[in-house]
């Protein structure tokens, strides 16, 4: 403020401002999953042999393939904020631009599997593991997605002259990205690998 | 610390002008529209949801209207309305179960939530806490502009051949997903406001936790800011359920999925035009061969969900008016607050409570009668946390030296039909008796008592406590006092009777109550509540007058008039953008009223201690730190 008064002190929690939302945020996103993994276990107990058959259908290997995609992207993402606490710009903007790639790769490979279903007669309408399948999948596409926005404009941001240095904001974002990575880590298991038994 | 003294003295002179004192050189837009000020999303919250608050009501008198005459022109705009929603001036079956809807759906999200949180939340935590805005203004300014589209995009519903939503304010599937563009509007329009809800929530927690003033505990807050601390939790926790819910019940609608569609359901296409390729196939193939949607789902899911997040929203309405109230009260009966830390528990509990007890909605759904055993048990148990307040409200102003402002007046009316409202929450938390009373005007009447009655008279309350901090103005109190009056007063005239229909088994939604001959003889007993809610509709005007009149030609406010405790009295009397115009340094609990020692009756939370007290202070806080 201009008056010069104190009132802007430091965070009582030392926590910066915008990483203090965040982690509340992420408490409100882990909800919105829970909804639907809620009601997934309620309408998988009363179609469970529905489910079974289903869940078989679905490409097990580009699952795998995604998830250690976004794990690499995790561990990159960690790596760039490091690297930018550290003052090394050149391997920030690295690891950056790696964990965007990552986010497009694995977009890359959703968009294969999206489309072999499509191509097999599996649409969201198809029956209701389906339906859960793309939701899910989907909405967490799309927090992939709202995650490499920032992201981008991070990157482009490094590269210009002024630079890009705001360690705690990379920071914020990699908790989101962390988040993101962990939902996966959820969906995984839920839709492609747990067989329910007949 | 030596320049913000000198400060602090050079704008001391022009209290009032706290507005220049800190003159910024910003655009109209950025200043009035596109403000991250939290004073002015306040008042943008006020302004958005008391049109929203008019919006619902003309909607509720549309309503009493049928109820008391049914198929009679609606009186002056019944033959100006549209034929998709009147014939011969007098409300249709469709247009009413639209109006139903919309009331419901306005009320709850666009007028007690925006007010009760937005605006109360925004202007009073900052202020409060003795800090200079939130901890993310421009995420504050977005959480408001999502509110007035997403206001808009339900009421255009009204605009399309099918209407606007009918499926009720909860959308109950399979109705709700096989209804048309109007429901699909509502459910976007919901969605867009549970984003602007978690990213203000988001916000105020942040606030509270990080950017409290010097020596202000969590438990020297005053209840109004714990009140909004615990709401906030409730959104955050709360919210995204219910945005899962919608985005399920968007899927069954558009892409034909079937999470709330039960086996074996038959019904018509639902609309799809606004998708192109397969799914537009899909939608055709169903609608020729009248096809058996997919199956599988549970309409009693939805209800699971949509209660998940709509039961603690009736508490993220009303704990703020609690919290309102607690300093209102205290305030004007010039005592400290009756069991400080009971309240904050108290708040704590609901809260918690809030979280358990959704399946109370649903005893008459099919639900297993042993699980509503168990909510019906947990639901009964809130009545402890909440009589605990009540206590503790009459504690605080037993034996004070009440004033009975507009604003206490509202505060006392508050507690009064929050206790009506409360006991006839019990007859309905009660599962055998529920099955009597479920869907009857008796729910009516209880969801009145409890938002109208207690959310709604906390935030007027609220409103003619702070305006003069808002506005710089005092609100005239003998307007403010007769609006009360007939508020207060055809507020029961409409409501009290609501009970009686409900117990005599007057349906909740039905357009024509009198096709049945046991409910004629209850014409007339509309035709009174009717009478009534008109009054009380036409005696909101009262207030808005206040506001306009008071806003011209209103006393200026002192900076604390009403001689009280917390944070925002010691900002100038119309702050400007960083509120305070000295530093602020907490030493004491917001409740300091008829301290002993003093001259005085009331004892700031920012007054340095004078004498003996100070050194003993001091002693304390130098032990502490050493």
């Amino acid at each position: 403020m201009s008056s010069g008064l104190s009132l802007a002190h430091e965070p009582v929690t030392k926590v910066a401002h915008g990483k203090l939302a965040m982690w509340i945020f992420l408490a409100s996103e882990i909800m919105f999953f829970t909804g639907f993994f809620g009601a997934f276990i309620v309408l998988r107990n009363s179609n469970l042999e529905l489910f079974s058959h289903s869940a078989a259908e679905l490409t097990k290997g580009l699952a795998l393939l995604n998830t250690f995609i976004l794990i690499g992207s995790s561990l990159t993402m960690a790596l760039s904020i490091l690297n930018l606490e550290k003052g090394n710009m050149g391997k920030f903007k690295l690891f950056l631009g790696l964990t965007i790639l990552c986010g497009f790769g694995f977009l890359i490979v959703k968009t294969i599997e999206y489309s072999t279903k499509f191509s097999h007669h599996i649409f969201p309408w198809t029956n209701v593991f389906f339906s859960f399948y793309f939701l899910m999948t989907g909405f967490h596409a799309i927090h992939v997605i709202a995650g490499m926005i920032p992201m981008t404009f991070m990157f482009i941001k490094a590269f210009t002259k002024k630079g890009y240095n705001h360690p705690v904001k990379v920071e914020t974002l990699g908790l989101y990205w962390h988040f993101v990575d962990l939902v996966w880590i959820f969906l995984f298991p839920v839709l492609y690998l747990i067989f329910p038994a007949h | 610390m030596q320049s913000a003294t000198a400060h602090a003295h050079e704008t001391h002179g022009h209290d009032s002008h706290g507005d220049h004192a800190h003159h910024h050189d910003v655009s109209f837009i950025r200043k009035y529209v596109f403000s991250t000020d939290h004073k002015v999303i306040a008042k943008q919250f006020m302004l958005a949801s008391l049109f929203f608050l008019f919006v619902g009501g003309l909607f509720a008198l549309l309503i009493r209207w049928q109820l008391a005459f049914p198929g009679e022109a609606i009186p002056l705009i019944g033959n100006i309305l549209p034929d998709t929603w009147v014939s011969d001036g007098a409300v249709t079956a469709n247009f009413y179960t639209q109006l139903l809807t919309l009331h419901g759906t306005v009320m709850i999200f666009y007028v007690i939530i925006p007010l009760a949180v937005g605006m109360f939340g925004n202007f009073c935590i900052p202020l409060m806490i003795g800090t200079d805005d939130m901890a993310l203004p421009r995420l504050n300014m977005y959480s408001f502009w999502l509110v007035p589209p997403a206001g808009l995009i339900m009421l255009t519903g009204f605009f399309f051949d099918s209407g606007a939503a009918a499926a009720g304010w909860t959308g109950y599937p399979p109705l709700g997903p096989s209804s048309g563009a109007g429901q699909t509007t509502w459910l976007i329009s919901l969605f867009l406001i549970g984003f602007s809800s978690i990213m203000g929530a988001t916000n105020y927690m942040a606030t509270i936790l990080n950017k409290r003033a010097k020596g202000l505990q969590m438990f020297q807050m005053p209840l109004t800011v714990w009140a909004l601390f615990i709401t906030a939790i409730l959104i955050t926790l709360g919210t995204p359920v219910l945005a899962a819910a919608i985005s399920m019940q968007l899927a069954d609608q558009y892409l034909h999925t079937s999470f709330f569609m039960p086996d074996n359901l038959l019904v018509g296409a639902p609309d799809n035009s606004l998708l192109t390729g397969a799914f537009v196939q899909k939608g055709n193939e169903l609608l020729e061969h009248k096809q058996l949607l997919g199956g599988g789902g549970q309409p009693i899911l939805w209800q699971h969900l949509f209660w998940f997040y709509s039961h603690p929203a009736v508490y993220i309405m009303i704990l703020p008016g609690m919290g309102i109230v607690s300093d209102v009260l205290a305030t004007f009966a010039r005592k400290p607050l009756y069991g400080y830390k009971a309240m904050i528990f108290a708040i704590m509990a609901i809260a918690f409570l809030g979280f358990i007890v959704w399946g109370h909605h649903m005893f008459q759904s099919g639900m297993n009668p042993l699980l509503g055993t168990t909510f019906m048990l947990s639901t009964i148990v809130i009545a402890v946390p909440s009589a605990i307040k009540i206590f503790n409200w009459l504690g605080t102003i037993w034996r004070g030296n009440i004033r009975f402002t507009a604003a206490n007046l509202n505060a006392l009316a508050f507690i009064a039909t929050f206790i009506i409202g409360g006991l006839s929450g019990v007859f309905m938390a009660s599962a055998p008796v529920d099955i009597y009373i479920h869907d009857t005007y008796f729910i009516v009447a209880h969801i009145h008592y409890v938002l109208f009655g207690g959310a709604l008279f906390a935030i007027f309350s609220g409103i003619y406590y702070w305006f003069p901090k808002m506005y710089g103005k005092m609100l005239n109190e003998s307007l403010g006092r007769k609006h009360f009056y007939w508020s207060f007063i055809f507020f029961n005239l409409t409501f009290y009777p609501m009970h009686l229909l409900g117990v005599g088994g007057h349906m909740r939604r039905i357009y024509n109550p009198y096709i049945y001959e046991f409910l004629q003889q209850y014409q007339p007993m509309n035709q009174f509540i009717t009478i009534a809610a008109i009054i009380l509709g036409f005696s909101q005007f009262i207030l808005i007058f206040n506001i306009l009149w008071s806003l011209k030609y209103g006393k200026k406010a002192p900076r604390n008039p009403w001689q009280a405790n917390s944070l925002e009295w010691a900002a100038p009397a119309h702050p400007g953008h960083g509120n305070f115009d000295t530093d602020i340094r907490v030493y004491r609990g917001p409740y300091e009223f008829s301290h002993p020692d003093r001259e005085t009756d009331f004892y700031p939370q920012w007054e340095e201690p004078q004498g003996d007290e100070k050194t003993v202070h001091e002693t304390k806080e130098h032990s502490h730190s050493a």
